[in-house]
């Protein structure tokens, strides 16, 4: 937008550069150090041999669960991501298209918008009794339940942005034609929204992928997911700092394959979510 | 008009789902909410004024009333834990609003390689909180960590980012703006982006500068997306517990204690269930209070 000349140019893509190493160089630098042994962690040696011990002793080690945080967040995310998009799809559809009641609309969208702000810890305490009373207490259809409801608010805003940007006259020349207004949705308007879909949906798995507090109090060993995992090498009575790098490296896949093959979506998923 | 008989009067189900197609759309949505989030907060309400024990898998529940406002009265670290949270939301907040305006200026006014810096920048975004916390955990370690290894080259002493009691929230600071600056910057670089050349061209016709496009025409015209951005990074900074919890577990003492991490603390570490619900009362009251009083203020401050 600006026309930078001269030094202010230099300035300018000084700064820009800064930005983006002061971005990367953490993850590069973790991932260093996921590469070393303990020894070369606590001297901080930047000469090593590099070697893939961590990984081994955090996905084959007896003693890990990991390969089972991994299979457990890999359900979670993705029965959650699949439940919230069918759900939120038909919400999202029937408040831009259809006739609901203002009041109704209102008082739906302003639930979820004053429940997405609410700290996650202060439902907590009701979901664990709840969950304890009809028998699904620490189990992994408890965590889904509750990331669908977390990732609920945000999956309607974004699809309705979605249904918003198509034109009405598309809906009802299906109608004239004599198409069923179920049909018109599935047939019609749901394949048109398929890159809101794709966005969404990217955005709610990562989100139940990296969900920590809810996944920390509810689950215990046999369903822990892979933040409560990635927490556990940081807690531990004596730290293990390889391990837990590692197993941080592991943790980011899922965000460094988005990064690379998805990353219309998710710039398309978030601007949109917060600017309409 | 002739009101169409119900199905089980000979409608056929297809037609009478049709005609009700708005309320089985919206059903699922509604079960969900209804089921998760609004009969747990009524359930909060409950719990608020009761004391709850498990003994042998039973829950003993004790009604007493006064006795958790009265601790809610006295809870000093609580005190404590707000007071941290806010400065930790403002202070933070504001650096991520201005670096993230700052870059999105800059990179719009670049000519190429918008894209790559578009890419690195969502990293932060995606990668999971627990793994940035631990991350920088390693990076603020005080023996081996990259950063005292960069102050100690340059012949100081090694900082305690973690363990003085005075740095510590700045550093749990640090953190989010690393975290959350790239979000704040992807939201007002498109809507940077979306302002049209004309305006631009034309302001720089009259003879305005740089710093005048900025402050006259740039922020004026982002206006709205730059509230909306910091609104919802409030919202978003207020909740923080992840990396707080892995970094410092809230210490030095109380220095880094965050509203959600002293929930978690009464909640299941001191299974304190009837006054964890007190206080989760109180937290979401006060957010209503703050939401009502943003809106309001959001009002008054609408460019006219």
């Amino acid at each position: 937008m600006l026309v930078l000349h001269g030094h202010s140019r230099a300035i300018g893509y000084g700064l820009i550069a800064l930005g983006v190493f002061i971005t990367i160089a953490p993850f590069l630098w973790i991932a260093l150090q996921s590469l070393k042994n303990e020894i070369d962690i606590l001297r901080g040696s930047w000469l090593f041999a590099p070697n893939g011990f961590n990984y081994a002793d955090v996905l084959y080690s007896r003693r890990s669960d990991f390969p089972v945080n991994i299979l457990n967040s890999l359900i979670v995310a993705s029965s959650s991501t699949i439940s919230v998009l069918v759900i939120g799809t038909l919400a999202a559809y029937a408040l831009t298209r259809l006739q609901v009641k203002p009041w109704v609309s209102r008082l739906f969208l302003g639930w979820t918008l004053i429940f997405n702000m609410l700290p996650t810890l202060t439902l907590v305490g009701p979901w664990y009794l709840i969950f304890r009373q009809i028998g699904l207490a620490s189990s992994l259809t408890a965590l889904v339940l509750t990331h669908i409801a977390l990732n609920l608010p945000m999956t309607i805003w974004m699809m309705m942005a979605y249904f918003r940007e198509l034109p009405q006259e598309l809906e009802d020349a299906a109608r004239v034609d004599g198409c069923r207004q179920i049909d018109a949705f599935w047939r019609i308007l749901l394949p048109l929204t398929t890159p809101g879909l794709i966005a969404a949906g990217v955005l709610a798995f990562v989100f139940s992928w990296n969900e920590f507090s809810v996944a920390l109090t509810l689950t215990d060993r046999a369903t822990a997911t892979v933040p409560v995992a990635v927490a556990r090498f940081a807690q531990q009575f004596e730290v293990q700092y390889g391990q837990m790098a590692a197993a941080s490296v592991l943790s980011t896949i899922p965000a460094l394959v988005l990064m690379f093959f998805g990353q219309r979506f998710v710039v398309q998923g978030l601007t949109m979510g917060a600017v309409k | 008009m002739k009101k169409a008989p119900p199905f089980w009067k000979g409608e056929s189900v297809s037609d009478f789902v049709d005609r009700h197609l708005a309320w089985f759309m919206l059903g699922p949505a509604m079960l969900v909410l209804l089921a998760l989030t609004i009969y747990p907060v009524l359930n909060l309400m409950a719990m608020a004024f009761a004391d709850i024990r498990f003994e042998q898998a039973r829950e003993i529940w004790t009604f007493r009333p006064l006795d958790n406002l009265r601790q809610l009265a006295g809870d000093e670290v609580f005190r404590r834990a707000l007071l941290n949270t806010i400065v930790f939301a403002v202070a933070a907040v504001c650096l991520e609003m201005l670096i993230g305006l700052a870059l999105a200026i800059l990179v719009s006014s670049l000519s190429g390689l918008k894209g790559l810096v578009r890419t690195t920048l969502i990293l932060p975004v995606l990668m999971p909180p627990v793994a940035i916390g631990s991350m920088w955990k390693l990076m603020y370690n005080l023996d081996f960590g990259v950063l005292n290894q960069a102050v100690t080259a340059l012949g100081l002493q090694p900082i305690n980012w973690l363990g003085s009691s005075s740095l510590a929230l700045i550093s749990v600071i640090i953190v989010d703006v690393w975290h959350w600056t790239p979000f704040v910057f992807l939201i007002l670089f498109a809507s940077v982006e979306g302002i049209s050349k004309e305006i631009i061209d034309a302001a720089r016709l009259d003879g305005a500068g740089n710093w005048g496009i900025v402050t006259r025409i740039i922020v004026p015209l982002i206006w709205p997306p730059l509230l909306v951005a910091a609104l919802f990074r409030i919202i978003m900074a207020f909740k923080v517990f992840d990396q707080v919890f892995l970094l410092t577990s809230g210490g030095p003492g109380n220095a880094t204690e965050v509203v959600s991490l002293h929930l978690y603390k009464v909640y299941f570490q001191e299974n304190q269930l009837g006054y964890g619900s007190m206080l989760s009362l109180a937290i979401i009251l006060a957010l209503l209070c703050f939401i009502w009083i943003s809106r309001r203020a959001g009002k008054a401050m609408e460019p006219r």
